[in-house]
Formats: structure tokens, C-alpha cells, sequence
């Protein structure tokens, strides 16, 4: 296993993006930093935030954001700087608006009619066995004669 | 409830969600709608990549349709595509490129052994202009009209459909439109 510290080394060196030579020391708040791109979305490797991914661009993005944090730029004023450019896609938190009712609300709306259908097939089925379970006018009249002949029979016998 | 819609139900359901689903698989990912269409381009002024005294701007744009390609040489779509861009720019299209994070002698290199089909390249060494205009993965292909309003975006190489579909009709129907 003579390659597993290299295995381990690769999968360290990924795992940190090369944030080792952003400068913390001044206007920019190295927490608010991390927590700022690890909330948007790198658009070359799709699954990965901003803070993790290595592709190039994710690079120039996270240099973008320090500088204009460094400038003083409130994160909403960067969120919104990279929105006009890339689209709401750069978002792990995509805004309610038409184009997205169907993200918010469509899991919701899945669940009630789900809830909906459950209950109406309940219902029924309770409906259903209440009928097929209920004697008939015959039926009942039948089974107490049974009974009833039973009586006698078991009467005769003390 | 009449007995067929009861079993006939199951099966539309199905096939509205196969629909969805099936929608849903021939998308491709990788295309992000950018939300720069519609919008005025981005103003940038860079150096030429040939002759580095030069400038190139938005400016240079205004008063006639325009493609703006996005490329560079360590882009394999760069390569599959660059013959269409050819072909375009023998047609008469008016070609614009940027040249994307990419090495000048590279870049001059490309031009020579491949063809040169653009009016002029605009070198953004640092990606920075990139950023402005939204690029995310070359090649993109914007066609910006008369006023510098960027009208269509192609992510990814152009595809002769493409061309023959969509970039041809739009550039001959904003040429038609008053500058």
C-alpha cells in the first residue's frame, strides 16, 4: 500500500481548492469569504460550490469575489454581480419567482395531491368492505335460524 | 367513475411523467440560459492578439451584426468547431473573437495553421472580460445586433444546424432592421 499517502496527499490537495494564497489579513473577513462561495455554485463542475471546485474559472470567480469584497462590496452587491452575468444557476438557493413555482412549490403540491388520493382510496375501501361485509336481509334471517337451530339442539342434549 | 377512465388513469400518469422525464434527459446540462440576452453587451476595451499596439472595443461593433466568438487554443470544441467559422466568415459574416485565457504565440500559431476567419481577436489573457460576458466554457458564440444588444448566445462548438437554423436566419433578419 505504498500509494495510499499519495492517494491520501491528491485527495487533500482537492479538497482545499488553493485557498492558501488569499491574504485574510485585511478588508477580508476569511469566514464570510468561505461562507460566501461555498454558497454559490461553480458553473463549469455543476455539483460543486464555488469554494470547492479546482476548475479554472471557479479560480478567476473566488479572485472576483475577494476583490470586491476587498473593495468593500456587500455580499448581496457580489451575489447580485454574478447573477447579472451567470443567471440564477450560480444559486444553491434560487429565487421564488414563475420560472421556479414549480421547484418551491411542485414537491408540496406532489405530497398534498398524494395525501388527497390516499384518502380518497381509504374512504372507499372502508365503504367497500362495510358492503361486502354487511349480511343481507336474507342473510341475517338465515343465520339466525341457524343459530336458533343450534339452540335447540344444544338444549336437547341437557 | 367509468371503469376504463379508472384503468386508463395509471397509464396517462405514466406517460405524462415519461414525457417530463424523457424532456427532462434531452436537455443538456451543461447549457446555462445566460441572462445577458437581451441586454446591451458588455463594454470592454482589450489589445489585439495580433498586433498588441491595437484595440479592441464594443464600440468597434456598433451599426452592424456581429459574432462574437469566444475561443482559445487549449479548447478541443475550439478546434471542431473553427472550420464552420471558416465557412461563416467566407459567407460574408462579420466575425469577432476572443481570445480566452489562452497564450499569444499559441494563439498566432492557431490562426496561421487553421485560418484566420475573424476580423479581429480581442486577448483577454486574465479571463477577465470573460467574466463580464458570462463565459463559463468555450467555445460561446454571441451575435450582438446594430445598437450592441446581444440578441442570441450558442454555448458550446456551433453546429452546422446551428448555423443553418438559428445564426443565419437571426443575423439576415437584424440586418434587415434599421441601425
Amino acid at each position: 500500500m505504498k500509494w495510499l499517502p499519495l492517494l491520501l496527499s491528491l485527495w487533500f490537495s482537492a479538497a482545499s481548492a488553493g485557498l492558501e494564497s488569499y491574504d485574510f489579513s485585511g478588508n477580508v473577513n476569511e469566514k464570510q469569504f468561505k461562507e460566501l462561495i461555498s454558497e454559490l455554485r461553480c458553473l463549469v463542475c455543476q455539483n460543486q460550490s464555488l469554494g470547492d471546485s479546482d476548475a479554472g474559472l471557479a479560480d478567476d470567480l473566488r479572485r472576483e469575489v475577494y476583490d470586491l469584497m476587498d473593495q468593500g462590496r456587500s455580499d448581496q452587491e457580489i451575489v447580485d454581480f454574478l447573477v447579472s452575468r451567470y443567471g440564477d444557476f450560480v444559486l444553491y438557493d434560487p429565487p421564488i419567482k414563475p420560472s421556479t413555482y414549480i421547484l418551491w412549490y411542485g414537491p408540496g403540491a406532489l405530497l398534498l395531491l398524494g395525501m388527497l388520493l390516499l384518502g380518497r382510496t381509504l374512504r372507499q375501501r372502508r365503504a367497500q368492505i362495510r358492503t361486502e361485509t354487511d349480511l343481507s336481509e336474507e342473510e341475517r334471517r338465515r343465520l339466525n335460524q341457524l343459530l336458533h337451530e343450534q339452540d335447540e339442539a344444544t338444549g336437547d342434549k341437557q | 367513475m367509468p371503469a376504463f377512465v379508472r384503468y386508463l388513469t395509471p397509464l396517462i400518469l405514466f406517460l405524462a411523467l415519461a414525457v417530463l422525464l424523457y424532456a427532462g434527459l434531452s436537455r443538456d446540462p451543461r447549457v446555462v440560459p445566460s441572462p445577458l440576452v437581451g441586454k446591451p453587451a458588455p463594454e470592454f476595451v482589450l489589445p489585439e492578439l495580433k498586433d498588441p499596439q491595437q484595440q479592441v472595443a464594443l464600440a468597434d461593433f456598433i451599426g452592424e451584426v456581429t459574432v462574437f466568438n469566444v475561443w482559445a487554443t487549449w479548447c478541443s470544441g475550439c478546434r471542431a468547431e473553427h472550420p464552420l467559422l471558416m465557412r461563416l466568415a467566407e459567407q460574408g459574416v462579420r466575425i469577432y473573437g476572443l481570445d480566452y485565457k489562452d497564450d499569444r504565440a499559441d494563439a498566432l500559431r492557431w490562426l496561421q495553421q487553421f485560418g484566420d476567419p475573424y476580423i479581429a481577436n480581442a486577448f483577454d489573457e486574465s479571463g477577465r472580460v470573460g467574466i463580464d460576458w458570462g463565459v463559463y466554457g468555450t467555445p460561446e458564440t454571441f451575435i450582438i445586433d446594430k445598437q450592441g444588444v446581444i440578441r442570441y448566445k450558442h454555448i458550446g462548438p456551433v453546429t452546422v444546424e446551428a448555423i443553418n437554423d438559428t445564426i443565419l436566419p437571426l443575423i439576415a433578419e437584424l440586418q434587415g432592421t434599421p441601425g
